[in-house]
């Protein structure tokens, strides 16, 4: 099992982020990878195990469960069900967590997963620099008034 | 039940702020509004259950135990068993995560408590504002003034160190300055208590003659010689709470051992030097500016008015002796061996200078008083000069002989103290300090009268440490004035 793990600070407050990021559908409208996303069989994004089917723009498919969703903890958790990237069990959390000092955010996005042992270090720099990091650098810029 | 959350951002990685934070009695020396603070019983203070016994600056007093600590998920949970402020179960946590993006760290402060009905509002505001807010400003505040470097890896605490070979400056046996040989020698990692320290400039002291005569039997040789120098933290042992890898630091202490480029010693003898005090002047200043302090405000307390004698007044601890007397109020005569000594003398502060080589001083120091004497003399002569001192000193005066450049005073009939109601006094620096509380108080005035001006010190003298043995020749030469130090 290996975990990735990133986190940043956004520039705004934790309640103005997470209602950029709480819609499990609303990748392509914050993440720079993501073309197209919808939830099959027309279910609300917010009702817990619903599967996000989107598209990145290199062209792969990706279909994802969600599996947490608290607007208390401001805080989602959620499974790959099918990718083309060779992993298998993969939970991922992404966090809020208000930062009093400055009326900011820290966001935290981990994974854990299993792959062949020879594709461990390629795939933890592209799952964390590649979709975390860039994906909090792209809100960084989207909160930016 | 009061819930109180504070987090902040700070600038660092986070192993360099938990390695602050995991330490539960550092708060004395970064959070602005505790006094002072002490780990009871002499528990290290990473041990889960300690109780830390602090003062606010307010006046109130808390005794927090410590009920969780984690270098894994960097989180320390304690709570509050005492406290002269109406608050109740109150148990706080703090959690720091790494903020990967530009590694830095997110710390997070939260607390629950109950307090009286109507002061809610009151304490939620002490503990979010006074102490939690206040506390992220003096972490800030504190890593800027020491920012060390992080330790290495992921390791905490890298106490388990690889020993380290150094060169240094040895007393092969007893005997002159060739005696002193460069060598090769080991700093193991510091064991409990213990810090390893890269010295940047060592201190040369004439209590290092004595060592290497064998006169004061400090050491078996082959040993290395010297008890002061400054320089930076390598690493720390278990149980270091006042210092942290990267720390710019300074000691005088026994036992002997200071010629050396690494040492690892017990670190309750190291004080952290203040930003304006260089390694250099540290390593003059230490065991020469708090011996004169302690001298002039401990051994004798100086008052204003008083006549005082001070021997070998261009030395590095006269030098000193002169000038803080000075300021102390007092009318200050010296006695030296060279005219060029006389100007130095004279530049420090003396009202009178007598110049001379054969230990023959008395009479002018009446003539220089009325024939009154001198309310105390700081001696660092000994023998040679016992009988003058005698004849020199004031009624009711006091003969304090802290060194012996011409030998131990080995005979005193006490009927010639009754003779005029003189007292005599032996110290020694390393008695005052041996108290960390004590050493602390004197290293601090002492710093405080160097940034004051009431003292200066210029360093004129510098050699590379393995010419330790032309050091000792000049110093004993008689022919330097000031200190003298050497650089690894």
């Amino acid at each position: 099992m290996i975990k990735v793990y990133a986190s940043s600070v956004i520039d705004a407050p934790a309640d103005s982020v997470w209602a950029r990021i709480r819609d499990f559908n609303g990748l392509p409208a914050w993440t720079p990878f993501v073309a197209e996303s919808r939830i099959e069989g027309g279910q609300p994004s917010d009702k817990i195990g619903c599967v996000r089917n989107f598209r990145l723009k290199d062209g792969g498919m990706i279909r994802e469960q969600l599996l947490t969703l608290s607007d208390y903890d401001y805080q989602c958790s959620y499974s790959i069900l099918e990718s083309p990237m060779g992993v298998d069990n993969y939970v991922a959390t992404l966090k809020l967590t208000p930062v009093t000092d400055g009326n900011r955010t820290f966001a935290e996005w981990w994974a854990e997963f299993d792959c062949a042992p020879d594709r461990e270090g390629q795939l933890s720099r592209d799952i964390g620099q590649g979709v975390f990091q860039a994906a909090f650098d792209s809100l960084k810029t989207l909160v930016r008034r | 039940m009061i819930r109180v959350t504070r987090s902040a951002i700070i600038d660092a990685p986070i192993e360099r702020v938990w390695a602050v934070l995991r330490d539960f009695n550092s708060h004395t020396a970064w959070h602005p509004v505790v006094a002072g603070s002490a780990i009871e019983n002499d528990e290290p203070s990473d041990q889960v259950g300690c109780v830390r016994n602090f003062t606010l600056k307010d006046g109130n007093h808390i005794r927090e135990q410590l009920l969780a600590l984690s270098d894994s998920d960097y989180v320390s949970t304690y709570c509050i068993l005492d406290a002269t402020l109406p608050m109740q179960r109150y148990v706080a946590t703090v959690q720091l995560k790494r903020v990967t993006d530009g590694d830095r760290t997110f710390w997070h402060w939260q607390s629950t408590f109950d307090t009286p009905r109507g002061r809610e509002q009151e304490f939620a505001d002490l503990v979010g504002k006074g102490v939690y807010e206040g506390g992220f400003e003096g972490l800030r505040a504190f890593l800027r003034r020491r920012p060390g470097a992080p330790p290495v890896g992921n390791a905490v605490r890298p106490a388990g160190g690889e020993t380290m070979t150094t060169q240094g400056m040895v007393a092969s046996r007893f005997g002159g300055p060739d005696v002193l040989d460069a060598r090769p020698l080991e700093a193991r990692a510091p064991g409990p208590g213990e810090v390893r320290i890269r010295h940047g400039a060592i201190g040369v002291n004439y209590i290092d003659v004595y060592v290497r005569k064998g006169e004061y039997r400090l050491i078996e040789p082959p040993a290395p010689i010297g008890m002061e120098a400054a320089g930076v933290v390598l690493d720390v042992g278990d149980g270091v709470a006042h210092l942290l890898p990267g720390d710019r630091v300074a000691y005088a202490c026994a036992p002997p051992g200071a010629y050396v480029g690494v040492r690892t010693l017990p670190a309750n003898q190291v004080v952290v030097l203040p930003d304006e005090v260089d390694e250099e002047t540290a390593a003059a200043l230490m065991l020469k500016g708090m011996t004169a302090e302690y001298l002039l405000h401990r051994t004798h307390r100086l008052r204003s008015g008083e006549t005082v004698l001070v021997h070998a007044a261009a030395g590095g601890v006269g030098l000193l002796l002169c000038q803080w007397a000075k300021a102390l109020g007092a009318r200050v005569i010296g006695t030296v061996s060279t005219d060029a000594k006389a100007r130095a003398a004279r530049a420090a502060g003396c009202d009178a200078v007598i110049v001379g080589r054969d230990y023959r001083f008395a009479a002018s120091v009446h003539d220089a008083t009325s024939g009154r004497g001198a309310d105390v003399i700081y001696d660092g002569l000994g023998q040679a000069a016992a009988r003058e001192n005698l004849d020199a000193l004031a009624m009711c005066g006091h003969w304090v002989c802290y060194g012996q450049a011409s030998g131990p005073v080995d005979r005193l009939a006490v009927d010639s103290l009754h003779q005029k109601s003189a007292t005599f006094s032996s110290p020694v620096l390393f008695h005052y300090t041996a108290d960390r509380a004590m050493l602390s108080e004197i290293a601090q005035r002492t710093f405080e009268a160097l940034r004051q001006g009431t003292i200066r010190l210029d360093v004129q003298h510098r050699y590379p440490l393995a010419a330790a043995a032309q050091a000792h020749r000049d110093l004993e030469s008689r022919t330097t004035i000031g200190p003298l130090i050497l650089l690894p």
